[in-house]
């Protein structure tokens, strides 16, 4: 992959090309369909949501979706969704969220968490509901939440406090143990990856590096995803998008606000945000802090035409991988990519829509680049020879993370979304995800357009 | 390895003069193609055959002018460190222009000369003052500490750090080009000291007797390379770099020729040699396609040794059983090797998550199941020959055909324990001394019967542990403790004779002892003492006569806790009074002392003479392998005065003849204790005869 090609974009695709399999479809096995996906505008942190709180953003998806899928309230089974940064108010948000929305109270929720594959993980868990014959009907969805996170005493503070709680007479405590300064100092949520220590940005700077990615070319692939994302609004293709009247915000929020395209010359000057001075990842090609919800509805196929829904596409094959988590936090899709091809039955050029999550510029190029190397084939993946990236003709065509935002809980569904939606669009049969996620875990779905 | 041999220094002086004439260079990076290693220092085989005073001089002359004119280079030179840069390697580094170091683990700087007895000769003494101030650099040279790269890139020893990048092609290359646009930069650091120093009051008291006191008290002036260092360094702050530059050189010269550097030099030959496996990788059993690697050990018994065992093991890869008969004690020794990760987390040198990793590799059982699939067991039980026997039995029953069966004991012959096993040929010693994470000695004890392939998985397994290993035959008290017996002895005898135990102590340690030996008797255990002269004693007749092991019995018997020779009552005190009761009974088994055999220098050599001999008799006897580990052995495992090299090194370079003479003396006075055996005599015979070639 060489710099300049991720700019030259050809809009002639070989949709004629012959698919290894017309289906993956199997007429005895129970078929998962996703009905529709649809996401509140992703703001950037601090933005006009900073107000709310996350159960607030995840309601208001899942209001959304109830209205655009027109599903009565109490024919929905079950609610799961995906979060990383927990408030402590809501820790099972999932319940909260869908009884604000006015789902049944007789519907059931549970909330998981899996770094920014936790909506992904959301669905999974729908998906083998359905499958198995558990559920029919099932809410999948995803929430995260930067404006406001949790911040704690220390320890030794909480510890304090919890022994005052305890004890009656709280004067007397008092006189033995003040708090001091040592009390005071507050802890953040973590941001490095607690097993080595080290901030996810710092790991892909120096996977970047690794793979001899220029500061260059990651610029260039920054602007490329906001470029396609700028595009794909002003033509009305981000439909999932759901516009939310925030309650003591004037105007109601219609579009993401973390689009923007940043001349090069200005780019070029921002400094090293994490390997200070030589890295080469800043803030403007990496991900930026967002505020977001997304939700999806799951359903078995003949169950949801029996009800008079229009299915977008089916959910076919997916895969968990993970890998040791210094190194390599950030090859989930890398690995995952030809896994779940193989699981599938397909190759690259069976698929003509890929969306990968792009954490950074840079971490993507990486991902693209282990692809293309045999070296790193065979001596981490175990593989003869190199899997192949995937063209940049069908790859993130309407913006990713880097441009659209990305609140971690929500991504997972945004991606299967645009998958099902740009299907469409582009008369597709099957698109490919794939994302990465701290804890060097990684996660890859296969899809396939419904006739219908 | 990557060391400065003399055809790399001139290999480097072309490539350098290619580099100053080629107007296409517009400068230089420096980096080793070797993982883990930039320059470990200088060859020391070219030091050892260099020659005397005045060529040793000339070779560090010789290094300086290179350095210098590397120093005065218009073009810029980037040093990129990966791994150690030590000694010559990291002086290399210092006259460079620019110093960037990865933060990887192996990265560590240093000038560890003094190690050797020697000093930086290549312009170390004085360029680091200048880099990073003179308290620093006196701190770095005289102790010869390693520099991790976080704490270097602080002090201003380096210049910048970048993160290794772990899996992939490209090193840093990258940003070196940016460097060269950067330059030049330099540090500045504040120099308190060195503007103190222009006062001629504090710059005396600073050095002679702030610095030169400490070294006194820490080295008993035994060492004569830190106090030349301090003089070098001293001299190029105060008289300018022309003045500096010659007494390194002279002083390198000078240090190469002492007696202390050569023992040093020769024991960093024995650990290069104890960190090796002479009986190779274990092969392929006959009757068997598999190789059999260790993978599971298993500790029995979970006291301070066991537990000791353990902590070794588990952070090196091995998945560990600790099996114990009780509860409690079981419990104790799983703190044990928490508290050490732990303290290790606390100290930064590993995260919390590494420490729970490590600790996630052991498991603590009360039950014999679990050395199912062992392949190696330690066993640290109690010391009785029925005990183990017992336990031997017990775990055969358990473990797999494969299995080595090791015994961690300090005294019992392997071979009595041996005699109930059904596989004699799997059965080893391995004798680790406490605290095991601490002292770096293993001594791997093989009976006749025990087979090649046993010992070289259990040398495997001890260097893994990294351990120095020595490998010696079985026999009573084996090597190690073989000579703590007598010497112990003549301490019992020393009391006896009204030799107080402060002044035996400090008699030792002025001779270089690490611990005094009254106070070694308290640490060995007095009850451990009184178990090995009695059966040693029995075993080697009048040799290891001396004191009247009945003080002992009876300092056992009347013994408090925190009493033994001294009163331990207060953990923090350092003056620890010496026990009333252990007075009284020496006073009791009271004997006259020999006038002429009890001046302070006589004490010491009464100590030392014995202890050598025995060393050289287990050379003689067989059970040393070579002297290389002789000396290992008494320097790691008993705190022979690491000055002196070991026994073998000091008979070599002090002479057996006055040794030999001196025993004599002493040989009249008591007898048979003191008599030199025929290898040392054959040695004081002929003084060209010598135990290191």
């Amino acid at each position: 992959l060489s710099p300049g090609s991720v700019r030259c974009l050809s809009s002639t695709r070989n949709q004629s090309a012959k698919k290894s399999r017309a289906t993956l479809g199997n007429s005895n096995a129970r078929n998962v369909v996703l009905v529709e996906g649809v996401r509140t505008p992703f703001l950037m942190s601090g933005t006009q949501y900073k107000n709310l709180m996350p159960h607030d953003l995840q309601r208001e998806a899942i209001k959304g979706l109830l209205k655009r899928t027109g599903i009565p309230k109490d024919k929905l089974e079950y609610v799961v969704i995906g979060t990383v940064i927990q408030e402590g108010k809501t820790s099972n948000i999932a319940r909260e969220a869908a009884l604000g929305a006015g789902i049944s109270d007789k519907t059931p929720a549970h909330t998981v968490t899996q770094a920014c594959i936790s909506s992904n993980q959301a669905m999974t868990t729908g998906f083998n509901m359905i499958a198995s014959g558990q559920m029919d009907t099932v809410v999948a969805g995803g929430v995260d939440f930067m404006s406001d996170v949790p911040i704690r005493f220390n320890r030794k503070m909480r510890s304090l406090m919890l022994q005052m709680n305890k004890v009656t007479n709280c004067v007397w405590l008092g006189i033995y143990e003040l708090p001091r300064h040592a009390h005071v100092r507050l802890q953040l949520p973590a941001i490095a990856e607690f097993s080595t220590d080290e901030v996810m940005g710092h790991s892909a700077d120096r996977l970047a590096a690794a793979f001899g990615i220029s500061r260059l070319a990651q610029d260039e692939y920054a602007t490329r995803s906001h470029t396609l994302a700028k595009k794909a609004t002003e033509e009305g293709k981000l439909s999932d998008v759901l516009e939310y009247k925030v309650p003591g915000v004037a105007e109601p929020v219609t579009s993401d606000n973390g689009i923007r395209i940043t001349p090069m010359e200005k780019m070029a000057k921002m400094r090293a945000a994490f390997v200070k001075p030589h890295g080469t990842i800043t803030a403007a090609n990496s991900s930026f802090l967002s505020d977001g919800a997304s939700a999806v509805l799951l359903m078995e196929e003949k169950k949801a035409k029996a009800m008079g829904l229009k299915p977008k596409a089916y959910l076919r094959n997916y895969t968990y991988m993970s890998q040791e988590p210094k190194d390599q936090l950030l090859l989930g899709p890398a690995y995952t990519t030809p896994t779940v091809l193989e699981k599938a039955g397909l190759t690259l050029n069976d698929i003509d829509v890929v969306e990968y999550h792009e954490a950074f510029a840079g971490q993507i190029l990486a991902n693209l680049a282990a692809m293309e190397s045999d070296y790193f084939a065979q001596k981490h993946m175990n593989r003869p020879g190199k899997v192949g990236a995937p063209s940049m003709d069908k790859f993130n065509l309407w913006g990713g993370s880097l441009s659209i935002g990305h609140p971690f809980g929500a991504t997972g569904c945004r991606l299967v979304t645009t998958c099902a939606n740009r299907l469409k669009a582009e008369d597709g049969t099957y698109a490919l995800l794939a994302a990465c996620a701290a804890g060097g875990i990684g996660h890859a779905m296969i899809m396939e357009r419904h006739p219908d | 390895m990557n060391t400065l041999s003399k055809e790399l220094m001139e290999e480097f002086e072309e490539v350098f003069n290619e580099i100053q004439r080629n107007k296409a260079v517009k400068g230089a990076v420096l980096i080793s193609s070797k993982p883990g290693s930039f320059v470990a220092g200088a060859d020391i085989d070219m030091l050892k055959n260099a020659g005397g005073e005045a060529e040793t001089t000339e070779l560090s002359k010789n290094g300086q002018n290179l350095f210098n004119a590397l120093e005065k280079s218009k073009k810029p030179f980037v040093a990129a460190i990966n791994g150690v840069a030590l000694g010559g390697g990291l002086e290399l580094t210092l006259a460079c222009q620019y110093r960037i170091a990865t933060t990887d683990k192996s990265t560590n700087l240093g000038v560890p000369e003094v190690m050797l007895g020697l000093l930086p000769g290549a312009g170390g003494t004085q360029r680091l003052p200048h880099l990073v101030g003179v308290a620093s650099a006196l701190d770095m040279a005289l102790t010869g500490k390693m520099i991790k790269p976080k704490k270097a890139k602080k002090m201003g020893l380096v210049h910048h750090l970048v993160e290794p990048l772990g899996i992939f092609l490209a090193l840093f290359y990258p940003f070196l080009h940016k460097i060269y646009i950067n330059f030049p930069q330099t540090i500045t650091i504040p120099k308190v000291i060195s503007y103190l120093l222009k006062f001629g009051a504090f710059e005396k008291n600073f050095f002679n007797k702030m610095i030169k006191g400490k070294v006194m008290k820490q080295t008993n002036g035994l060492f004569p390379a830190p106090l030349l260092i301090a003089d070098v360094i001293r001299e190029g702050v105060i008289n300018g770099a022309e003045a500096g530059y010659k007494a390194e050189a002279e002083g390198f010269g000078k240090l190469s020729q002492t007696n202390e550097s050569k023992s040093l030099i020769g024991l960093y030959d024995g650990q290069t040699h104890c960190k090796k496996n002479r009986f190779g990788n274990p092969a392929k059993p006959a009757n068997s396609n598999l190789i059999i690697i260790i993978r599971n050990i298993a500790v029995l018994g979970a006291g301070l040794m066991g537990a000791g065992i353990v902590q070794v093991s588990i952070d090196k890869g091995y998945n560990v059983v600790l099996k114990d008969s009780f509860s409690p004690g079981l419990a104790r020794g799983q703190e044990q090797i928490y508290k050490g990760f732990n303290t290790a987390s606390k100290k930064k040198k590993m995260t919390t998550f590494e420490r729970d990793a490590i600790m996630a590799k052991l498991d603590a059982t009360l039950s014999y199941d679990a050395l199912r699939n062992a392949d190696m067991v330690i066993e640290a039980v109690f010391e009785d020959i029925d005990i183990k026997h017992k336990v031997v039995k017990e775990t055969e029953a358990v473990i797999p055909e494969h299995c080595i069966f090791a015994s961690n004991t300090s005294a019992l012959p392997i071979g009595d324990i041996a005699k109930a096993s059904k596989r004699p040929e799997k059965v080893i010693g391995m004798h680790y001394f406490s605290p095991v994470d601490k002292m770096q000695l293993l001594e791997i004890i093989t009976t006749d019967t025990t087979s090649k392939d046993t010992v070289a998985s259990a040398v495997q397994v001890g260097l893994k542990q990294g351990k120095l290993v020595i490998v010696v035959k079985d026999g009573p008290g084996f090597y190690t403790t073989r000579l703590l017996a007598p010497t112990l002895s003549e301490v019992i005898r020393m009391l006896q004779e009204g030799v107080g135990p402060q002044k035996i102590d400090k008699l030792a340690t002025s001779f270089g002892f690490p611990v005094g030996i009254a106070t070694l008797l308290d640490e060995v255990g007095i009850d451990v003492a009184v178990h090995v002269s009695e059966y040693l004693g029995g075993v080697f007749g009048e040799r290891f006569a001396g004191g009247n092991v009945q003080v002992l019995k009876d300092l056992v018997a009347r013994r408090k806790t925190g009493k033994g020779v001294y009163m331990y009552s207060d953990a923090k005190s350092k003056n620890r009074p010496v026990n009333d009761t252990a007075t009284q009974i020496f006073k009791s088994f009271e004997l006259e002392p020999v006038e002429a055999v009890s001046s302070d220098s006589d004490i010491q050599l009464r100590l030392i003479s014995r202890f050598v001999n025995e060393a050289v008799m287990s050379l003689q006897e067989g059970i040393l392998d070579n002297p290389l580990e002789g000396d290992i052995g008494a320097v790691f495992g008993l705190g022979f005065p690491p000055h002196l090299g070991g026994p073998f090194r000091y008979v070599d370079l002090h002479g057996a003849a006055p040794l030999v003479e001196n025993m004599r003396r002493f040989e009249a006075a008591y007898g048979a204790a003191f008599t030199p055996c025929p290898l040392l005599l054959e040695h004081a015979k002929d003084s060209s005869k010598k135990f290191h070639s």
